[in-house]
């Protein structure tokens, strides 16, 4: 499998970018793999309608921690509707490209990203 | 066909395979040794039951042969099948031990070669590297059991006692030499491959996410293991160029990897909240 990650894979990998939660966090979303049975944890702290702060846990294969790591890089400083129009493949793009049986595993990134999203939006909507 | 189940150490009962006997039974099989989590099943005493019953006894003895000290005698079997290559032999070549007196259809036809029993040209270079290495196998089988079995129990002990919340899948002694298989939970298995490769270990995993089919490991299954355990398990094979070193440097390495993985896991966060 190694061979068939690309080096930004392998990258992310061992140095997995933005790993945690955050206090007080603004959004959080908490998706688990159907396929294989892996989760993934990402919470995200926004300002102003710009995401601040963004962390994850994820338990998974070496694709489902690099692309975790990278979406927490790519919203980074965006705004929530800039972040919510990411989607997988701009992920698994970013990483210089997914074999084809790990691309479920950038799946499991968007869909959390879209929870952390609505959750911020309900937090939102709730506290006005 | 009857298939028997094993227990949590994938341990077969003997009685259990005594109970499938019907009239019409013609055939037992039993695997010696599992490849994936090391459990040795009690052939002799299953190869007795089916003597008494004088019903034809095979065992798959790919694992072992070569590696513990067998004989067909002890091991009461009519049949038994190994392979070269998992004795440093040619791949593409192996053999069927035939008792006297024990009858087979030949399962390729057009050829009557080995006495009618199996068509097709032999394979003489197979052959003769085979020969060489069951020579060279069994030369070292007895010191090499040991000296294998004694590295084995170290790694075992080494990794159970460095990292809390790991387990050992398959028997603790019913075991072959060279096999550990262990679990290191609230880990993924391709992470810890990934972890390990990097520092220069080959190891495997029956993980669902390095399955071509994406599901985890039937034999992890049906040892009863939850997912999740099945997930974060890693197989070490020791074999002939293994030293003690070697052992020492895994048992060095793993807990830190381990470590640094749960740091990110989420289900090792949920369970340290649920102790706390
Ligand atoms: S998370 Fe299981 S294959 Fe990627």
């Amino acid at each position: 499998m190694m061979e068939q990650y690309s080096e930004k894979v392998m990258d992310h990998f061992r140095n997995p970018r933005n790993v945690g939660e955050i206090e007080n966090t603004d959004g959080v979303g908490k998706v688990g793999n159907p396929v294989c049975g892996d989760i993934m944890e990402l919470q995200i702290k926004v300002k102003d309608g710009v995401i601040v702060d963004a962390r994850f846990k994820t338990f998974g294969c070496g694709a489902a921690i690099a692309t975790s790591s990278m979406v927490t890089e790519l919203i980074r400083n965006k705004t929530i509707d800039e972040a919510s129009k990411i989607s997988n493949r701009a992920v698994a793009e970013a990483l210089g490209g997914l074999p084809p049986i790990k691309m479920h595993c950038s799946v499991l990134a968007e869909e959390a990203l879209t929870k952390a999203i609505e959750d911020y939006h309900k937090k939102r909507d709730g506290s006005l | 066909m009857t298939r028997l189940p094993v227990n949590a150490n994938g341990l077969l009962d003997p009685s259990d395979a005594k109970r499938a006997i019907t009239d019409r039974t013609i055939l037992i099989s039993i695997m010696h040794g599992n490849n994936e989590i090391g459990t040795m099943q009690p052939i002799a005493e299953i190869g007795a039951i089916a003597r008494e019953r004088g019903i034809t006894f095979h065992t798959d003895a790919v694992q072992t042969f070569g590696r513990v000290p067998l004989t067909v005698n002890g091991l009461n079997v009519d049949l038994l099948s190994a392979s070269a290559h998992k004795i440093y032999g040619p791949k593409g070549v192996g053999f069927l031990y035939i008792r006297k007196g024990t009858r087979i259809q030949p399962f390729m036809h057009g050829g009557d070669q080995e006495g009618g029993r199996r068509a097709s040209t032999h394979n003489v270079p197979g052959i003769v590297g085979m020969g060489k290495a069951v020579e060279l196998a069994m030369r070292d089988v007895d010191a090499e059991a040991v000296r294998l079995t004694a590295m084995r129990d170290r790694m075992i002990q080494g990794i159970l006692g460095n990292i809390e919340h790991s387990q050992l899948n398959g028997h603790p002694s019913l075991r072959l030499p060279n096999n550990i298989n262990v679990s290191i939970k609230y880990v993924e298995g391709e992470s810890l491959l990934l972890s390990l490769d990097m520092e220069g270990v080959a190891c495997s995993t029956g993980s669902a996410c390095t399955s071509s089919s994406l599901e985890a490991s039937h034999v992890l299954m049906a040892i009863g293991l939850p997912h999740e355990t099945a997930h974060g398990s890693l197989r070490f094979t020791l074999g002939r160029q293994t030293r003690e070193e070697d052992i020492e440097y895994v048992i060095g390495i793993l807990p830190g990897i381990a470590r640094r993985l749960r740091a990110m896991s989420p289900l090792y966060k949920n369970k340290n909240q649920a102790t706390a």
